[in-house]
């Protein structure tokens, strides 16, 4: 789960990190206030689930007063990647003499909690990553000492870092703080990118990005009240709510599928076959016949589909709870774009049974459904 | 011949009294799995199919030799249950739920680690050596005993798959699903070497997918230590950036990440990659791809 620049700067105050400060703004008016409180320079900046927010115009350097109320409102104004942005953070212009990468998050392929930092901040870290790897340093931590990392674990790491004792002391406070911040709140990361030093010496997180793990959220309502509903794609929270999978694409294929790996797999056969999947989509292993409903229901919204394709292969999914589902559809729904379905593994007999004569088109296997369904949506 | 479970395997299931537990080892024990014991905290003393339930996993292996545990158990409760098995002398794990916190599921590795117990999951279908012993909730019908390895990072993508091998004659030695999660206890990397080393095994069906690295670690061990064919499909080129696909860990992060990126890296290590799932028992058999 993601959350707003503002309210990962609010946790880092929270845990100790040192930032400018700042205040969030979702009005003109509030802009200016904020402004007016900070004292001239500031920073104003788009607050959206985005990266590339300086590229598209969503980060604006304010040195008078008269600059504040263009700029914020033509910031308020703007879609970054498809987001439109209800928020602003006003944050004090720091000039900062140095600026570097650091954060925290999951090494995958080392299953570990890892600091990964990078004297050169301010960039795009995976591009320093692939271009000078050596520049990159890192530092594992065991899960069951993240919350009491010693300073002489840091100490080496910072120092690499910071050639300044100070500051590299300062940047090991930070990163305590980060551990302290990840495992109390169950992220997934925690970047400062740049941590700055300052014209008086000091370290300070600039911009940061905090997200939380969804498998976590159970244990964590201060979390979920973080959330904005109005940044979320509400088609993605309804799916989960009915314990569904969906991603909207832009094509014209609706794609049901049980399992996600054989979602994507779908989609992509239907593009190998020349067709344009609408949607991923996977129902999950129990198909219970509302969840089938609800995913009939999401996928016939998009006006653009104009045939489905269900590829269902039942292993602990009964096929013919599946083929229960769509006939509670198609007697709840108006269905008027053509199915085809193919439905293999455990009771396919009976699911076949259930659907009787029905007018779908049946497909043995999934490149025979994935072809149908590319060569039929050309004529519809 | 196979990897990981096999006659041998002397299994324990933890929360075997659990609606899912207790449907999959009926499973188990009719394809011939050794389910040697249960374990769910105060249910000790009741028997389940037959099976003797006890409060806790040092007690089940003290009192049966179990040698490997599926963890059957919901998200909130799996890492007591993975710590619980850590600390026994067992030599695999299998935990088949989906949704546990990464911090919980990283805590448990260090100690699975530690204890030298190999880890299969989570949010894993389990694993099976056809005729021999299933471990987990694959469908056991689609299987047949042979020579192919499959290792998977999926559930359902992995049955079509296996259907298509047992449809084309080939027989699989083990499929192994190693699960959908960003963080899993053995990676490709990790089980590859056991299938080259694996006398019953001659060639091995790699499904990977969008999220990670794992495949290109794998397209590089392959290069320089397989001696053994190896055929690979990639689930999600039609994925879009950021978004996560069902499984927690089909998310492309970076632009390494991707379908495409994985299939030109396996590719430049010479595994050749199918473009659809029909194609992957033709690869192995040296047939021309019908597409």
């Amino acid at each position: 789960m993601k959350i707003h620049e503002y309210q990962a700067h609010a946790l880092f105050t929270e845990f100790g990190i040192p930032t400018p400060g700042g205040r969030v703004a979702s009005d003109v008016a509030t802009a200016m206030q904020a402004t007016q409180a900070l004292g001239l320079p500031v920073v104003l900046k788009a607050q959206v689930h985005s990266g590339g927010r300086g590229k598209a115009g969503g980060v604006k350097l304010i040195t008078t007063f008269a600059e504040v109320q263009p700029a914020a409102k033509n910031i308020l104004g703007l879609t970054i990647s498809g987001l439109p942005v209800r928020k602003l953070f006003v944050c004090p212009a720091v000039k900062f003499v140095s600026e570097s990468y650091l954060s925290l998050l999951i090494d995958r392929g080392r299953a570990t909690l890892t600091f990964v930092g990078c004297a050169d901040g301010g960039v795009e870290i995976e591009e320093t990553a692939k271009k000078s790897p050596g520049k990159i340093l890192r530092l594992a931590v065991r899960v069951s000492e993240a919350n009491h990392v010693s300073r002489e674990t840091c100490r080496p790491f910072a120092q690499q870092m910071f050639r300044d004792k100070n500051q590299a002391e300062s940047a090991i406070e930070i990163m305590l703080a980060m551990a302290r911040l990840f495992v109390a709140r169950d992220c997934s990361l925690v970047e400062i990118n740049p941590l700055v030093v300052d014209s008086h010496g000091k370290v300070l997180a600039l911009d940061g990005k905090v997200q939380f793990d969804d498998n976590a959220l159970f244990r964590h309502e201060e979390n979920e009240r973080l959330r904005d509903m109005e940044a979320e794609d509400r088609e993605e929270l309804e799916a989960k709510a009915a314990g569904l999978s969906f991603v909207r694409l832009d094509g014209d294929i609706g794609c049901m599928v049980n399992g996600a790996g054989l979602a994507m797999a779908t989609m992509d056969i239907i593009k190998h076959f020349g067709g344009n999947p609408a949607n991923f989509l996977d129902v999950g292993g129990s198909s219970n016949p509302d969840k089938i409903v609800t995913a009939f229901r999401m996928i016939l919204r998009d006006q653009r589909v104009k045939i489905i394709f269900i590829n269902i292969f039942g292993g602990i999914t009964r096929c013919d709870d599946v083929a229960r589902g769509i006939l509670t559809a198609r007697e709840q729904l108006t269905i008027n774009v053509p199915i085809i379905i193919r439905l293999v593994g455990t009771n396919e007999a009976k699911a076949r049974e259930l659907l009787g004569e029905s007018d779908m088109k049946v497909a043995l296997t999934l490149e025979e459904g994935a072809q149908l369904a590319a060569k039929w949506v050309q004529t519809l | 011949m196979s990897i990981l479970v096999n006659q041998d395997t002397r299994l324990l299931v933890q929360g075997i009294t659990g609606r899912d537990g207790l449907f999959h080892t009926e499973r188990m024990i009719e394809y011939g799995t050794k389910v040697v014991a249960g374990v769910t905290p105060g249910k000790g003393g009741q028997t389940v199919l037959g099976v003797p339930v006890f409060n806790t996993v040092a007690e089940a292996v003290a009192n049966t030799g179990a040698n490997t545990s599926v963890i059957y158990v919901p998200a909130k409760f799996a890492k007591a249950a993975l710590l619980e098995a850590a600390s026994a002398p067992l030599k695999l794990v299998v935990c088949i739920t989906e949704g546990i916190p990464t911090l919980d599921a990283l805590d448990a590795f260090e100690r699975l680690r530690s204890a030298r117990i190999r880890l299969i999951g989570p949010n894993c279908p389990g694993l099976i050596s056809p005729g021999a012993c299933k471990v987990g909730i694959l469908p056991a019908q689609i299987h047949k005993p042979g020579t192919v390895g499959v290792i998977s990072r999926s559930g359902t993508l992995t049955y079509e798959i296996v259907a298509a091998l047992t449809a084309s004659g080939l027989g699989q030695s083990t499929c192994v699903g190693i699960g959908g999660d960003p963080v899993i206890g053995s990676r490709f990397v990790d089980l590859l070497p056991l299938f080259e080393a694996d006398p019953g095994t001659d060639s091995v069906v790699l499904v990977g997918e969008i999220g990670g690295q794992d495949e290109v670690d794998a397209a590089c061990y392959i290069q320089r230590h397989m001696t053994k064919r190896v055929v690979a499909f990639m689930a999600g080129l039609t994925a879009p950036p950021g978004r996560r696909m069902g499984h927690a860990g089909a998310l492309i992060g970076g632009a390494q990440e991707t379908a495409a990126a994985k299939t030109a890296e396996l590719n430049r290590a010479g595994i050749p990659v199918a473009q659809i799932t029909s194609d992957i028992p033709k690869l192995l058999l040296n047939l021309p791809a019908t597409h």
